[in-house]
């Protein structure tokens, strides 16, 4: 698949947006959060220019942008129209938290809002990632993995801006227990994406003669395509280039989403140095999107076997 | 309403005959004139003058060499017959006296196979149900699968969907210098796809005859049938299920219409020389002229 830039950049920063908000609604919910007022509004906003700016990005992957409130109609059917509900659903709790966190108002409120808040959220990353998963043409993306990754990567990256901010505002002693859990989510995440990896490797792609019903006449081979330029089919889904140079991407991707905030965490720890928190978050969203850029170039699509396969 | 509507018993669909398909595009050019035209043209071309012309096509034909349906009853030993056996030239020239060429080939002489590609119109397909405003959708009344162009958002998720590559979006080449005014089109950043001609297949102001899709009306060697799929008792049902026609993929659960005839198996040299032996055997002497008829006798001897 054509990685589009509009949709790595809509599901690594909305991803992270929602993963942040996650977190700080269930600490508001649980009543773990230590700080009320702005050190509930800065994080609160933070999250909402991530999300916004990913959901602005997904409609530049739209041939009628301006049309893209069309798409909240088919809930019944379509995880993307679901997605886009949810997305704009959880801007309610978002606003409610941020009022009570500017009004200073009682804790049940928060809580509630803060609850809200982690569930729709969590809500959102659910459809986000069913957009991909639900597609039966795309075997890479009809793994278990894909969901359970969509929020572990969400959670990670935004739980370590949350921890940055943590880190920053009130120094490193703050909470020991929530960069412990950020580090062994870092390791669980790049073990699974690692799995996921050797299972789409393993995946055998469909055949020119599978595709056309005649492997039960001979062996096939495709011989010509409809046209000599390129075609929709072959630039959007017959995208070969990731391939050359997935070994190496993949290896930048661990390092930058998993390695270095993991080593971050183990090193701020003990030192105190607050100012490793937002390196290791900087990081993991850089891993993020060469980690998302994998997951469209290297995916196949079943109907690229009907054109003859082009070396990458 | 993008939910799929309750199966319908009318399932109007293409049956394409991959034996007698030579690839001429007859199809794919005619499909392309009736929609830029129709009413549902114009069919956009990103960059139709430029040195990059991708435009958007409904149809397109593929070609594909299989090998081993040439000689299934032979297997695949080796072929050391003559290639030109039984196709000489009546009139003798200087190549004639030069050795014929040989084939040593292990496996038998691949065949071409033509393979036009268009929408299956599928009776439970996931190009409709994934569509997040309503646009694409199945008619209930004939099944044939439609994008409103007025209420697509060009999101591609359908296109995404489909395993057949039904579907292409017409989006604005960027290098073109009508992209600009392209994007005013109502035309452009929206999906495309067959519509199986539906605006000539009920079109009462053409003659009977021609309210058929103008890739079947344009192909000259009859390679494409239309009809009612649903129907066990119409021509293109009866046609499939005489010659076993398939359905493509059908592993994807959607259950596409359209069906493909399989290419028959070819005869190679030494086929073409039994039958014609056989064809000597049943002469039937009483027809012939007298004098040939005591010919034939006095040679049978």
């Amino acid at each position: 698949m054509k990685p589009a830039l509009s949709v790595i950049f809509f599901t690594v920063l909305s991803g992270t947006g929602y993963g942040l908000w996650c977190l700080l609604g269930a600490a508001l919910a649980a009543g773990i959060y230590p700080f009320a007022g702005t050190g509930v509004l800065v994080p609160l906003i933070f999250g909402f220019v991530l999300v916004t700016a990913g959901l602005l990005a997904s409609t530049m992957h739209l041939g009628r942008p301006g049309r893209a409130w069309r798409a909240l109609s088919q809930w019944r059917s379509s995880w993307l129209s679901r997605e886009g509900i949810a997305s704009l659903v959880t801007y309610l709790p978002m606003l409610a938290v941020g009022w009570l966190a500017f009004m200073g108002a009682t804790a049940t409120g928060t809580r509630i809002a803060g609850a809200l808040l982690a569930l729709c959220a969590l809500a959102t990353i659910l459809c986000t990632a069913n957009i991909y998963r639900s597609l039966k043409t795309i075997a890479a993306w009809r793994t278990r993995q894909v969901l359970t990754l969509y929020f572990m990567f969400a959670l990670l990256s935004g739980g370590l801006w949350l921890w940055a901010w943590l880190a920053l505002t009130a120094g490193m002693a703050i909470s020991l227990a929530f960069p412990l859990a950020l580090l062994a989510l870092a390791v669980v995440a790049a073990i699974i994406k690692v799995d996921h990896w050797k299972q789409v490797d393993a995946m055998p792609a469909n055949t020119a003669g599978h595709a056309t019903g005649l492997e039960n006449f001979g062996r096939v081979r495709a011989f010509e395509g409809p046209v000599t330029e390129e075609s929709y089919l072959t630039r959007e889904m017959a995208f070969a280039l990731a391939r050359k140079h997935s070994a190496r991407l993949r290896r930048i991707a661990i390092v930058l989403f998993a390695f270095v905030p993991a080593l971050g965490i183990v090193i701020a720890l003990p030192s105190g140095a607050t100012w490793i928190a937002p390196i290791a978050a900087l990081a993991a969203i850089a891993g993020l999107f060469v980690e998302r850029w994998l997951f469209f170039a290297e995916a196949r699509h079943a109907v690229a076997a009907y054109f003859p396969q082009r070396e990458p | 309403m993008t939910s799929l509507p309750a199966p319908a018993k009318k399932k109007l669909g293409l049956v394409i005959d991959l034996d007698i398909c030579v690839g001429c595009h007859a199809c794919a050019v005619a499909c392309k004139e009736w929609n830029d035209g129709g009413d549902f043209g114009p069919l956009p071309d990103d960059d139709p003058y430029g040195s990059e012309p991708h435009g958007v096509w409904f149809n397109r034909v593929h070609s594909y060499e299989v090998t081993g349906t040439g000689n299934r009853e032979q297997g695949t030993e080796e072929r050391t017959s003559p290639l030109a056996a039984g196709r000489q030239s009546p009139v003798p020239d200087e190549t004639a006296a030069l050795p014929l060429p040989v084939s040593r080939s292990p496996l038998p002489a691949p065949q071409m196979v033509h393979f036009p590609r268009s929408c299956l119109h599928c009776e439970t397909p996931d190009c409709v149900t994934v569509c997040p405003t309503g646009a694409s959708y199945k008619r209930a009344e004939d099944g044939i699968v439609l994008v409103d162009q007025d209420k697509c958002i060009g999101c591609q998720l359908c296109a995404w969907a489909c395993p057949y590559g039904a579907r292409e979006i017409a989006l604005p080449h960027p290098k073109s210098p009508t992209s600009d005014k392209g994007r005013k089109d109502s035309k452009r950043g929206t999906m495309q796809k067959c519509t199986l001609c539906v605006d000539r297949i009920y079109n009462e102001t053409l003659d009977e005859r021609d309210r058929q899709p103008a890739c079947v009306m344009a192909c000259p060697t009859r390679a494409r049938m239309f009809g009612d799929l649903g129907d066990p008792d119409s021509d293109v049902s009866k046609v499939v299920a005489e010659r076993e026609g398939f359905a493509l993929m059908p592993e994807f659960g959607y259950r596409p219409v359209n069906r493909y005839l399989p290419p028959r198996p070819r005869r190679d040299g030494a086929t073409v020389q039994a039958t014609a032996t056989v064809a000597e055997d049943t002469l039937d002497a009483e027809q012939l002229p007298p004098l040939l008829r005591w010919l034939d006798k006095a040679l049978s001897r």
